[in-house]
């Protein structure tokens, strides 16, 4: 019950090794989930009606058990990064759907209506004023998929992927306890620093907001 | 495909996957039953906790740090973790306890922080009005803000839940039995139809518990207009938790 120290002294390459794979398998998640979700987004919003059912079936998607997501696509892909990938896009479209959609509907009427006054084309008014003030809404998503998804990640170990993971799958198998805290611990600073510098992205593609809070 | 189809055709005609221990039934209710037990005990605990903190207005850093780290804190490592302790407390049969504590702690933050924000959100007018009446601050609670905070603590019923289900799976990592010993046992042969039967039948049983718990949520919400001008409402970080991905 006691940490090995010691084995964590001599672990730091498996750690660093394991941090980079579970980068990577949150990095592409998030990515392409970000451009499935914005694609279904426009779909949304260009066709009002379709938003409800686009919400219902992502809906269901988030709700299964990432456990039984994975086992879905095996028959196709085996135990493979596909796997692995379809299951952990699959889980940040609700999130990044519901933010992009209410983040685009949140802003004011008045603001695109001055747009348009000013001669913006339609696409201009979406591009230039739209999508850059629904940006917070928008990036709090991005940290509520991006957070969730490292979490995520630690499962894809039982279908033969890297990241910490698999320290938590060997500390069971080897009752060993400093092996699956270690896994756990590095997951949840793995999130905390992420979302960290989704904060600092989100304040530089809003540099108003923060010129307003210095006033 | 065809053949795979077929060869979950012939696992589900096998009579033998349907009675005894390692039987679809007796799984069911083992994964049924560890979760129920994890979300009375959670609740037990963390739904007190939650309305008296939010009556009285204090702890919201706490509401918020179980916000965020209920979210960064992987489940799959609170099942790892919980196995070690239950090991080293003696408790047996260890596959199940292990699990217990793990769904246990895994329940408590969606339903503390939706009964604190539940309750501490009440319109304060509403509680002046309510004081102003005469009332006492017992009954202000009872009368006014549990009241209008039910869906809010309903909805964190139901996250608790659905969470809990999911994890459930994992547990058969750790020994316990539940719908995941198809999973895990399936990888562990190679018998990937009855990985798929048991990734169907947790997802099944997941579903049925949002769509369930769902139900009674908006049963309880009488100030909320009827579904057809739904607005869509943006996710934020630190949002009641109205959905957390699952284990």
């Amino acid at each position: 019950m006691s940490i090995d120290w010691a084995w964590i002294g001599s672990h730091f390459d498996d750690m660093w090794a394991a941090t980079t794979e579970h980068l990577t398998l949150t990095f592409i998640a998030v990515s392409l989930g970000l451009v499935v979700a914005m694609a279904l987004s426009l779909v949304a919003l260009r066709w009002r009606s379709t938003y409800g059912p686009i919400t219902w079936f992502t809906g269901i998607l988030y709700t299964i058990p990432s456990l039984a997501l994975f086992t879905f696509f095996i028959p196709f892909f085996g135990l493979s990064l596909i796997t692995a990938q379809i299951a952990l896009v699959s889980y940040t479209l609700l999130i990044l759907i519901r933010n992009i959609v209410a983040g685009i509907d949140g802003v004011p009427d008045a603001v695109i209506e001055s747009a348009r006054g000013m001669g913006m084309t339609e696409r201009g008014v979406f591009l230039g004023v739209q999508v850059p003030l629904a940006m917070p809404v928008i990036i709090a998503g991005i940290r509520i998929a991006t957070v969730s998804t490292i979490g995520l990640v630690t499962v894809t170990s039982l279908i033969g992927q890297g990241g910490y993971g698999v320290f938590i799958l060997r500390g069971i198998r080897r009752q060993f306890l400093t092996e699956t805290l270690v896994g756990t611990l590095l997951s949840v600073a793995l999130a905390v620093v992420a979302d960290l510098l989704l904060v600092a992205l989100e304040r530089r593609v809003t540099p108003w907001r923060r010129r307003r809070e210095a006033v | 495909m065809i053949d795979f189809l077929g060869e979950v055709g012939a696992w589900l005609g096998d009579p033998a996957n349907w009675t005894g221990r390692s039987g679809v039934p007796n799984r069911l209710w083992e994964h049924v039953a560890v979760a129920g037990v994890a979300l009375v005990v959670a609740g037990i605990v963390a739904l007190p906790t939650g309305v008296a903190l939010g009556h009285r207005g204090r702890g919201g850093v706490l509401a918020v740090s179980a916000v965020n780290i209920g979210r960064a804190i992987p489940s799959f490592g609170i099942v790892g973790i919980a196995f070690p302790i239950t090991l080293a407390l003696g408790l047996s049969p260890l596959g199940y306890w292990a699990t217990l504590v793990a769904l246990v702690a895994l329940a408590l933050p969606p339903m503390f922080v939706n009964a604190y924000t539940g309750v501490g959100q009440t319109d304060p007018a509403l509680v002046e009005a309510a004081r102003g009446m005469g009332m006492t601050e017992r009954q202000v609670l009872t009368g006014v803000e549990l009241p209008l905070a039910l869906p809010v603590i309903m909805a964190g019923i139901r996250t608790a839940a659905v969470e809990v289900v999911a994890t459930a799976t994992l547990g058969a990592v750790v020994g316990f039995g539940g719908l995941g010993r198809f999973i895990i046992d399936g990888f562990a042969q190679r018998k990937f139809e009855e990985v798929f039967v048991g990734g169907v039948a947790v997802a099944l049983l997941a579903i049925v518990t949002e769509t369930t718990l769902g139900w009674v949520q908006r049963r309880t919400d009488h100030t909320r207009p009827p579904r057809n001008g739904r607005v869509p409402q943006p996710l934020d970080v630190d949002d009641v938790i109205d959905a957390v991905p699952v284990g």
